[in-house]
This record gives structure tokens, C-alpha cells and sequence, in this order.
């Protein structure tokens, strides 16, 4: 491809220092705006030039979207907290571990260093077809080259996918989803709060999204409720590199037990759909039964139901059915 | 071209078509709002009629029955599903473009296999308990009633046209656009949804015989994509997206009239199956149309006659 990888386009770029001046610049600027929070997933386009924005709206400068402060109920974290603070924040590694699990297992130190939690969460697939600048139906075209039968798909979706099957890539979503956090989106003239469920997207909704994000909204907090505070976490990643690597099946599960009986849960599943999967099945078959390892056994197959692999990634299946299990045995 | 249509670059380069653009959404759109408000106004100041016109009948008219099959009832329950499902591949092709997003693929493709059933259906029953061709043929007495009818719409110094037999030339030449469109967004519409996750097939982003057939082969018998790269997948979804666009002008024609106070007979014809006499008498030509208590008229010449729609009762009835 002749494509020079070496220098980024030229484009503008503003840093305010409040939201309302970041939402203004980016009603200003519409498509031809881009916000750029820890640059992780915004450079990488930039670079390979597939994406050329006149104008970067950087973050960065805005104090009111960074910390990590106690709320009513809760944590309170500012989308542009990294992913370091969240790591060592006393009271999120004392009450949510789970959180500082999944951010822990984000890339290396100096990513974390620099990512954001905000930005973690709202990052792009990384689909090698879409990413590449191939006009699949992400990118506006009609076509995903990654289902094809000739198609190189090993770190694809087996399940949840229309038409697209790249996967979400954030290590933290599935972990604020075993949360029930609560995510706090402003417009220049609204302000929503969504579910950490709902904030992801499947390509059914929108096949050229992966969250509820739309130009012009700036995801500001993340609020992480009391309700699972000091629950039973576990969380594990399989990734092809130990030291550095996207995952190929992460598990966040929260659990609330009496002895070996799980009383409440919440079990997400991510790497292998474009959105951090829940699995509701697995949470009625576990809520209110004891933990052997029969009722292991069946939340792995469970987990798996109705998915689909493609020609290269089968392997998901077993490996999504097995950290399930260990999720669940890991309560016993 | 890029206006009405969609081309990306791919990494090396090429441009490939990707389908019709949001802006001939809008178009279609607002074609339709015109085209409805329009007639609306234009019929207006014409001076025609607001309201349906009847005449007054007393009694018996020559063996011609108080109420006249128009629509047997397998007619009336294909027409309505089929309706039914072409709103919902409107609503679900367009209105997530519009802003309300929802899971909209399933619902799609699903509502286009009840489409394509109906249709099959509508066939076979058309060709074996109707007279296919009352509806599809059109001959020159048809195009002379057509004309008289349109200088009359055009001067009102031009004289009354003649009334129509059971299916008007305008409905005749209705449905053969919406067939013809219809079956260009059917064929192209399968072709799309063997890209997707059904239960009928695995998904398969390429077309390997359309690919051949478009963009030729290589010695190895295989689609020559490379050289004329997504050539087939982007005519596909430019046919469909083509067709889909007109579908939103047609229906919304198709419901206008349906619903405007001096044609609602038809709807009504559509809904209870019947017109009364006083319908019959006012809008159509007893010669073209002809219906006698009991029996089954012949379709003179030329005529329009569809023999399925006399008042004897029939047995798809």
C-alpha cells in the first residue's frame, strides 16, 4: 500500500479547557472535527492517514473530566482519568478491584500512563480490514472483507455481529459492565446517562459505531455504583502476547455470595462481539445456586450458546466457555 | 456521480461504488411530499370533485347486484400482507438513515421473505384461479381510454373520458412499475442477505457468480475482483438502493390515492371485498367490466375485464 506512515497530516488543533468550549468546537467543526483524549487509538489513524481531521479537539486541558472523586453512590471517575490513576486508586483497588483488574491488563505502563478510561472505552475496533482503510460497512462501505471464507479472522466475533464482525477491543468495558456503571453523556444542549450495557453498540444499531457516542457528544463520567462495591470479582484475559496485546477473550464477573452460594451476579464477556456481551443466561442459571463444578460446567456451555465462529476462530468458543467456568469456580 | 452516488477509495487507491448516497433518500422524500401536495393543490384548482361520486340508482339495474366483488378475499389478504411488508422494508431501509436507530437487519430481510412469499403466491394464484392477463396486458383501446383521461385532467374543455373497466390504465401501469421495481429490490435484495447471517446459509461476503458475470474471470476460473474490485457488490446495492428510493415515491403515491375522498371506493374495495352499484355504475364501464347476478362475463376485446372480480361467488372466495 502506498501509504507513508512516518508523519501525521497537518490539522488544527484547540485545547480547551472547559466542556462547554470542547462541545462547542465540536458542533463547530462537525465531521471534520476529531476528540482526541489519550491519543492511543487517534494516532494510529492519523498515521496510517486513514483519518484526516482538519481539527483535533484535545481533552487534555480540561480539569473537570479528570479524577477520580466520591460520589452520592458511589465512585465518580472523569472520562479522562488514566488508566494508571485507576490502578492505583486506593479506594477503586480496595472496593472495585475488578476495575483496576481490567485497567491493569490494559497494554503497558506507558500506554496506561497515557490512555484514559474514556478513552479506553470509546476506542475503535481494531478490525486489520477497517483499520486498514478498506471501505467495509464500518467504514461507510458494503462489504466486510473479515467474514469472508478467505478471510483472515482469528481475533473476529462469534457472536452479536450484522454484517460486521470486528470485536470491541476495550479491556475495561467488560468490567464497567459487570459494574452496572453509569455512563454520563453530554450534548450541547442535552445530557444522558446510559448504562454501561447500553453504551456499547452492536452493528444492528449502527453498523459504523461501537457506542451510543455520536458527533458532537463528549462522554464526560463514569460513574461506578456502591451496589457491587467489595463483591466477589474475577476477571481474566487471554491474550497471544503475556507482555502486550489486545485480548482475545476477556471475563468480568462481580459476584454477591453467601458461602459458596451466589446471590447476585454479573457476568460480561468481551473479545468476542462488537460490544462487551452480558451473559444474562449465565447469570439466572448461577444467581441463587451453590458453586460445584457441574454448575462451572454448564455456565461455560451456556455462555456460548448461539454463537457462530468463522473460519479461524473457533477456538473462541472453547476459550469464552472456559473463563466462564473458572469465573464461576472461582466463587467456590 | 458522486452526488447520487457513493464511491470510497480503497487502500491502493480504486474506487469502489458502495451504493446510492443519502442524498437521493432525500430526494425520493421529497419527490413524494411534492408530488402528493402538488396533485393535491392542482387537483384542487381544477375544480374536480373532492368527494366521490355516485349515481343515483333505484332498484335493480339490469341483473347488476347491490354489491360487487372487486377483491376475493385471497386477494384482499395478499394485497394487505404485502403492504404490510413493504412498510416494514421502508421503514426499516430508511428510517434508521433518518436518525432512530434500532436493530433493523433482521426485521429487513425477514419482512423481505414474507415479501417474497406473497408474491409467489400472488403468481400462481393470479395465473391459475385469475385471468392473468387483464392485468398485464395493454392494448390500444387501453392507451385511448389513458389519453381521454389525461386531456381531461390536463382541459376541462376536453370531453368526460371513457370510464375504465375493472382495473384502469393508471393501475395497470402502477403495477407494472411497482412489479418491475419491485422485483429489481427482490433480486438484489437476496444477494444481500447471502452476505448476512440467516438460517438459511452461511454469510458470504463475495458473490462469486455475479463477480464472474461482472467483473470476468481469471484462468484459475475465479472472480477477477482485483480488477474491477466490489464492481458486482457495489452495482448490487446501487440497483437495490435505486429501487428503494422509488419504492418510497411509489407507496406514497400508491397511499394518497388510496386514501383521497373521490377514489375511495377502491379502498374500500380493497377492505370489504366489495363495491356497491352505485359505485359500480359511477366510475366504471359496465361493457368493460361487466357483472350479472350468477355469472362470469366474458372480457370483449381489448377490454379490462378481470373475471375473477364479478359478483358470483368464486371458489377462492
Amino acid at each position: 500500500m502506498a501509504i507513508i506512515r512516518d508523519m501525521i497530516p497537518a490539522f488544527e488543533l484547540f485545547q480547551p479547557t472547559t466542556v462547554e468550549d470542547a462541545l462547542a468546537l465540536m458542533a463547530e467543526h462537525g465531521e471534520a472535527g476529531w476528540v482526541l483524549a489519550g491519543g492511543l487509538d487517534s494516532y494510529d489513524w492519523f498515521k496510517d492517514r486513514i483519518k484526516r481531521p482538519e481539527a483535533v479537539i484535545d481533552l487534555g486541558g480540561i480539569d473537570e473530566l479528570n479524577g477520580i472523586s466520591d460520589g452520592q453512590d458511589g465512585l465518580e471517575i472523569g472520562a479522562m482519568t488514566t488508566l494508571t490513576e485507576i490502578v492505583r486508586h486506593e479506594r477503586v483497588r480496595s472496593e472495585y478491584m475488578l476495575l483496576a483488574d481490567a485497567a491493569e491488563h490494559v497494554a503497558t505502563p506507558q500506554i496506561r500512563n497515557q490512555g484514559t478510561l474514556g478513552g479506553n472505552i470509546s476506542q475503535d475496533t481494531r478490525c486489520w480490514y477497517y483499520r486498514s482503510g478498506w471501505a467495509c460497512y464500518r467504514a461507510g462501505g458494503n462489504t466486510c472483507y473479515a467474514a469472508a471464507p478467505q478471510a483472515m479472522n482469528r481475533e473476529h466475533a462469534i457472536t452479536g455481529t450484522s454484517r460486521c464482525v470486528a470485536v470491541n477491543p476495550s479491556d475495561t468495558a467488560p468490567a464497567l459492565v459487570a459494574l452496572d456503571a453509569k455512563m454520563t453523556v453530554r450534548g450541547r444542549r442535552s445530557s444522558s446517562v446510559y448504562d454501561a450495557e447500553d453504551f456499547f453498540i452492536g452493528p444492528a444499531t449502527d453498523i459504523t459505531r461501537m457506542t451510543v457516542l455520536e458527533a458532537g457528544d463528549l462522554l464526560t463520567q463514569i460513574d461506578i455504583p456502591s451496589e457491587w462495591a467489595n463483591a466477589h470479582f474475577y476477571y481474566e484475559k487471554v491474550r497471544d502476547r503475556g507482555s502486550w496485546d489486545f485480548q482475545l477473550v476477556s471475563v468480568a464477573a462481580a459476584f454477591k455470595t453467601s458461602g459458596n452460594t451466589i446471590e447476585d451476579a454479573r457476568i460480561a464477556v468481551n473479545g468476542i462481539a462488537p460490544f462487551p456481551v452480558r451473559l444474562d443466561a449465565v447469570e439466572r442459571l448461577v444467581i441463587g445456586a451453590a458453586v460445584d463444578e457441574a454448575l462451572a460446567v454448564e455456565a461455560g456451555e451456556i455462555a456460548i450458546d448461539g454463537s457462530r465462529p468463522l473460519k479461524h476462530n473457533e477456538y473462541k468458543q472453547p476459550m469464552t466457555s472456559n473463563l466462564v467456568r473458572r469465573a464461576v469456580r472461582s466463587v467456590a | 456521480m458522486g452526488r447520487w452516488l457513493d464511491v470510497e477509495l480503497n487502500p491502493w487507491g480504486q474506487e469502489v461504488l458502495q451504493g446510492v448516497s443519502l442524498e437521493l433518500m432525500y430526494l425520493a422524500i421529497v419527490l413524494a411530499v411534492l408530488f402528493v401536495v402538488g396533485h393535491m393543490l392542482w387537483y384542487r384548482s381544477r375544480g374536480f370533485s373532492e368527494h366521490e361520486e355516485t349515481v343515483d340508482v333505484q332498484g335493480s339495474v339490469a341483473g347488476i347486484p347491490e354489491r360487487i366483488v372487486r377483491h376475493t378475499l385471497p386477494s384482499r389478504i395478499f394485497h394487505w400482507t404485502m403492504g404490510a411488508a413493504m412498510l416494514v422494508l421502508l421503514i426499516t431501509a430508511f428510517v434508521p438513515l433518518l436518525g432512530l436507530e434500532f436493530a433493523w437487519v433482521t426485521i429487513h430481510w425477514i419482512a423481505g421473505a414474507v415479501l417474497i412469499l406473497t408474491i409467489i403466491y400472488h403468481v400462481i394464484h393470479s395465473i391459475v384461479w385469475q385471468d392473468f392477463w387483464s392485468m398485464m396486458s395493454m392494448g390500444a383501446k387501453d392507451v385511448r381510454e389513458a389519453v381521454g383521461h389525461f386531456r381531461h385532467l390536463l382541459s376541462s374543455k376536453s370531453p368526460e373520458p371513457e370510464k375504465p373497466g375493472k382495473y384502469p390504465f393508471d393501475h395497470r401501469m402502477y403495477h407494472q412499475g411497482i412489479v418491475v421495481v419491485s422485483l429489481a429490490a427482490i433480486v438484489t435484495g437476496v444477494l444481500m442477505t447471502l452476505r448476512i447471517k440467516t438460517p438459511f446459509w452461511e454469510p458470504n461476503a463475495y458473490y462469486p457468480f455475479v463477480d464472474q458475470a461482472v467483473a470476468g474471470m481469471n484462468e484459475m476460473g475465479e472472480p477477477v475482483i482485483s480488477l474491477m474490485p466490489g464492481a458486482a457488490t457495489g452495482l448490487v446495492f446501487v440497483i437495490h438502493g435505486i429501487a428503494g428510493v422509488a419504492l418510497i415515491i411509489m407507496v406514497a403515491a400508491h397511499i394518497y390515492f388510496a386514501i383521497r375522498p373521490d377514489k375511495r371506493y377502491y379502498l374500500w374495495g380493497m377492505i370489504r371485498g366489495w363495491i356497491d352499484r352505485e359505485q359500480y355504475l359511477a366510475h366504471f364501464d359496465p361493457d368493460k367490466w361487466s357483472v350479472v347476478d350468477g355469472s362470469i362475463q366474458e372480457s370483449p376485446p381489448g377490454g379490462a375485464i378481470a373475471d375473477s372480480t364479478v359478483s358470483a361467488p368464486r371458489a377462492d372466495d
